[in-house]
């Protein structure tokens, strides 16, 4: 299996052999169950759907019922499509462990942001800004955006102030510090995105 | 939280330090590492200042050494540090003693505390 779904716990430091402080972020990976298994005969290309088995039982409708009762599984909130390893084969109801990673192993991890609502184009875009101070009226504007009579319009695409956040964002090539299988945790060096407790879908690097 | 708590706890000092606060004079032995050969060094001097909890906790430690003061912020946890030794408790007024970097000499020394409460 090439990824696992999980859930960020939050950051702390732990201490290598050598005494040198690693910055890591603790994630709660798996247990997943495999809920179909997606193949070029039925789908087109070959995948499986893995859920996450949390405490509180999922809540679904009829039809998504169905789903989980064709693989015999209990209902799951969050699912994700995973690659397969090469040569490998999963069956509905196979368990994904986080012990499909081992220490110094490279993930991309991929989550959901945490949102900044409406930002200026300072924040959101790293615009330089102006000068605060020597009357200079000139402070967080983003400054010109376009020339006059011609093109009479702005161009579709300028970077302006919005919503910021809230979205998927690819952490790519995260060392794994450390998985401790028996607790489902894999400790990761580094940030990555969304809050406490956000959903993560931890892959193989795809480029180590 | 709680098992970002129990995560941290597999990397707390096995045996507890000794209870120390800002003002008293320390002995903390370092492991060094040269080429493959280890080796303990000693730094001794004040601690002015502990910040952090768990296993993020580091405290700083100040020495005159010739006529230049020397500071090692040290984190509690690490396992370069080997060992902490308590020297002397000192009678300070609080918590961080920057102040001690402005003073030389006679003016820098601190009060030995005798009437020790804490257990």
């Amino acid at each position: 299996m090439e990824g696992i779904l999980g859930q960020k716990l939050g950051m702390t430091q732990i201490y290598s052999a050598a005494g040198a402080v690693i910055p890591v972020t603790v994630i709660k990976a798996g247990p997943c169950l495999v809920v179909q298994r997606k193949t070029v005969a039925t789908d087109g290309y070959e995948a499986v759907q893995i859920g996450l088995v949390e405490d509180r039982p999922a809540k679904v409708n009829q039809p998504a019922g169905g789903h989980f009762k064709k693989a015999g599984v209990a209902p799951v909130r969050r699912l994700v499509e995973i690659e397969l390893s090469a040569g490998e084969d999963a069956n509905p109801g196979d368990e994904v462990k986080a012990s499909i990673f081992a220490e110094a192993d490279y993930v991309d991890v991929i989550g959901m942001s945490k949102g900044k609502g409406f930002q200026g184009v300072m924040k959101r875009h790293n615009f330089a800004g102006g000068r605060g101070s020597h009357g200079s009226m000139f402070h967080r504007a983003p400054g010109s955006i376009g020339s006059s009579a011609y093109p009479s319009r702005v161009f579709a695409g300028m970077r302006g102030t919005g919503r910021m956040g809230g979205e998927r964002v690819t952490v790519k090539n995260l060392q794994v510090v450390k998985v401790d299988a028996e607790n489902h945790l894999i400790y990761v060096r580094g940030a990555v995105p969304g809050p406490k407790s956000g959903y993560l879908t931890i892959c193989r690097a795809k480029r180590g | 939280m709680n098992v970002l708590n129990q995560v941290e706890n597999a990397y707390l000092r096995t045996e507890a330090p000794p209870e120390f606060a800002s003002g008293d004079t320390v002995r903390v032995h370092v492991k060094v590492k040269e080429g493959d050969k280890e080796r303990i060094q000693i730094f001794q001097g004040v601690v002015i200042g502990r910040r952090g909890g768990g296993t993020r906790e580091t405290f700083t430690v100040r020495k005159i050494s010739g006529s230049v003061g020397v500071e090692r912020i040290f984190p509690m946890c690490s396992p370069t540090v080997d060992k902490i030794e308590l020297v002397r408790r000192g009678k300070v007024r609080r918590a961080k003693l920057y102040y001690l970097r402005n003073l030389r000499g006679k003016a820098a020394r601190i009060e030995e505390r005798r009437d020790d409460n804490r257990s």
